[in-house]
């Protein structure tokens, strides 16, 4: 009984972790520019991953198995914004511009007291 | 069953990102690219451990995805400073957005 | 904290990671991971990255309940940005902004500055002394991020009054 619930809550969590991978991906390729882009490819490092994890997870038990799949969940969360940060920092100093919808150059706003209300 | 669509899923967004890495158009596009498709391959290594029932698939997952992120560091570094060897700097740009 | 304490702990944390990835337990292979851990402990010594930044075992229990407020934002925004994704009107609209930080140190900062990129919707692009540059895939997230109920919560973590 037990068994069936589980494998229906780890098919729940794989079939969820595959819809946010495959939202990344269609991200990745339907917005308009880099910075963009980066949010999508957030998604599938933080929805897919997880939830991809928690499901193989739930298949392992508790074994090592299981802390593996966990030392690569943490090992991704840590490092994906790092690289993420970094390939923002070489786009903007290398002179990509953010563009917004229509093409245009994205609006600078400043913010530093607040949210500005426009 | 349950594994093969997971690992069917990570195909065709593997493909998606081809095509972003091949489209480009900068060069930031693209190594955004091969960073997600790393990510995936990652997630691609421990389905197929499950799948074919060999879980110490796991420890190359957990290197892979050791080596996406260096590698990824490393390319940005190379075409900032032309070598790898340099200690990076806080160099600020001059101009903004 | 103690350089000794703070390097001595390390070198457990660095063992049971050792213990968990090898699930051997024969003597010659736990005595092979001891010595490895000892080696990684004097270099990271001889680097003079064992302290507040390299280790910060200060921030040990409070992350915890950073990191659960923390995944709760991080699920409302990847409903948010999948709706974006998904729709066909595509409704986005980027924008680039400066934010005022409000964290002492380098260390508070860029754990504000991973979040905000861990946060699907938002990317950190630049920090520079207290301001940090964001880029956010839509108004509405980043009137949210510039709320600064995140820059509150990551001080309040950092100094300790949570």
């Amino acid at each position: 009984m037990i068994a069936v619930l589980l494998d229906g809550l780890s098919w729940i969590l794989l079939l969820g972790g595959a819809f946010f991978v495959l939202t990344g991906g269609v991200g990745l390729l339907r917005l308009p520019d880099v910075y963009s882009r980066m949010h999508a490819s957030g998604i599938t490092d933080t929805a897919g991953v997880g939830l991809y994890i928690a499901g193989l997870a739930i298949q392992g038990g508790f074994t090592l198995v299981t802390v593996k799949l966990l030392l690569i969940l943490v090992f991704i969360l840590f490092t994906s914004p790092t690289s993420t940060y970094a390939l923002a920092h070489a786009a903007f100093t290398g002179g990509v511009k953010p563009i917004a919808r229509d093409g245009s150059r994205a609006p600078l706003l400043d913010r530093r007291d607040g949210p500005s209300n426009r | 069953m349950m594994f093969a669509i997971a690992a069917l899923a990570l195909l065709v967004t593997m493909g998606l990102a081809l095509v972003r890495a091949y489209a480009g158009p900068t060069l930031y596009d693209r190594i955004l690219a091969v960073n997600a498709f790393g990510t995936k391959t990652v997630l691609m290594i421990a389905v197929l451990g499950f799948l074919m029932g060999r879980p110490d698939f796991l420890d190359i997952a957990l290197v892979y995805a050791l080596i996406n992120f260096i590698g990824t560091i490393a390319v940005l570094k190379f075409f900032r400073y032309g070598d790898l060897g340099r200690a990076g700097g806080l160099d600020e740009p001059e101009d903004e957005a | 904290m103690k350089a000794g304490v703070r390097a001595f702990s390390l070198g457990v944390v660095l063992f049971a990671t050792w213990i968990l990835l090898s699930g051997h337990f024969t003597p010659l292979l736990l005595g092979l991971g001891v010595a490895s851990c000892a080696g990684i402990v004097f270099l990271a010594m001889r680097m003079d990255v064992v302290d507040r930044e390299g280790f910060p075992v200060q921030l040990s229990i409070r992350l915890i309940g950073y990191w659960v407020w923390l995944l709760v934002e991080i699920v409302k925004a990847n409903i948010d940005v999948t709706r974006r994704i998904w729709s066909p009107r595509l409704p986005i609209s980027p924008s680039v902004f400066h934010l005022r930080m409000s964290q002492p140190s380098e260390l508070g900062q860029v754990v504000y500055a991973n979040s905000i990129t861990l946060t699907p919707g938002t990317v950190a692009i630049r920090l520079h002394q207290d301001e940090i540059l964001v880029h956010a895939v839509a108004e509405e997230l980043g009137e949210d991020l510039a709320g600064g109920a995140m820059d509150a919560r990551v001080t309040r973590l950092e100094a300790g009054k949570s």
